[in-house]
């Protein structure tokens, strides 16, 4: 948890907070920075002892090269899935995976998590309390072990390489 | 001239194919077997129907129109922000009612079997070693 040292606990936060709030309201005019200032001091000092330390990004190129995988296989998830809900011969085989995470920071778990969520055939439905494995539902899974590997491969070392060595 | 035809061509195209894809998230919504893969519509087909209805909006309104388009770049962030935190919810809610899933899926987790109380979940005897909840057998005692 962050400590509250000041009036800004999290400046990137609220930097992004009054970008993000100039962009939705399209105008530069003085009273719109006044009051996305205004929301960009409250809102973090409102939320942030829900709020982890972020770990630094170590390898900026492998991350980006992260994003553009996970948007491909985004695109190839969702031909899959919807050939699964349209195929008449309905042959999927739904599957609970228990996944052994290799991750240990709970911002990376979040971002794997995510990740699976968006990727082919598989939703995270839980991470056990002990922050050691984590539930996965695939839609149609040929076998664990296969899957496993497949998420281990994919996403879960580059993002130990990116955050985490 | 037929730049803005072919841009135009391609627009259209973006905007069939995101309809498309979200009314199969949809349906499978409608119409999978069990709470757990009706999941996977919502998040998967309807994230990248929405997704190429946006990219359309971006074409027209910042090429054909000359508009800055950030906000619907912001709408695409926080659909991909949102979007697996919502499902991973649902799951968790699901697992935590033990909602029944079909007979064929394999793997039981221990979150989906039976508890009595004082028994630990990994214990020899306890739910591990019993039936789980499926939507073919109701656990008699609820």
């Amino acid at each position: 948890m962050i400590r509250p040292r000041s009036w800004l606990p999290i400046p990137m936060l609220s930097l992004l907070l009054l970008v993000v709030w100039l962009l939705l309201v399209r105008s530069l005019a003085f009273g719109q920075i006044l009051l996305g200032g205004a929301l960009a001091i409250a809102i973090p000092l409102l939320t942030h002892r829900f709020w982890d330390v972020q770990p630094r990004v170590k390898r900026p190129g492998l991350l980006l090269r992260y994003i553009l995988r996970v948007l491909g296989d985004i695109v190839v998830a969702n031909f899959q899935v919807a050939w699964l809900i349209l195929n008449p011969w309905r042959r999927s085989r739904p599957h609970f995976v228990e996944y052994p995470l290799m991750l240990e920071e709970r911002f990376t778990i979040t971002l794997l998590a995510s990740t699976i969520s968006l990727t082919p055939g598989t939703v995270s439905a839980n991470v056990r309390m002990d922050g050691k494995t984590l539930l996965i539902h695939a839609l149609d899974a040929e076998d664990d072990e296969a899957l496993i590997e497949q998420i281990r491969e994919r996403y879960e070392r580059p993002l130990k390489e990116i955050y985490e060595c | 001239m037929t730049l803005y035809v072919i841009l135009e061509a391609i627009i259209s195209l973006l905007l069939i194919a995101g309809g498309t894809f979200a009314f199969i998230g949809s349906l499978g919504m409608a119409h999978l077997r069990d709470f757990y893969m009706r999941l996977h519509g919502p998040t998967k087909a309807t994230t990248l129907g929405i997704g190429c209805i946006l990219i359309a909006s971006m074409g027209y309104f910042g090429i054909l129109n000359g508009q800055p388009v950030v906000q619907d770049m912001l709408i695409t962030l926080f659909l991909f922000i949102t979007a697996p935190v919502s499902a991973h919810l649902l799951a968790k809610t699901g697992l935590h009612l033990q909602l029944r899933y079909v007979d064929k899926t394999r793997g039981h987790p221990v979150e989906l079997q039976d508890e009595e109380v004082g028994q630990t979940p990994m214990s020899p005897g306890g739910p591990a070693d019993r039936d789980p909840v499926t939507l073919d057998k109701r656990p008699s005692d609820r």
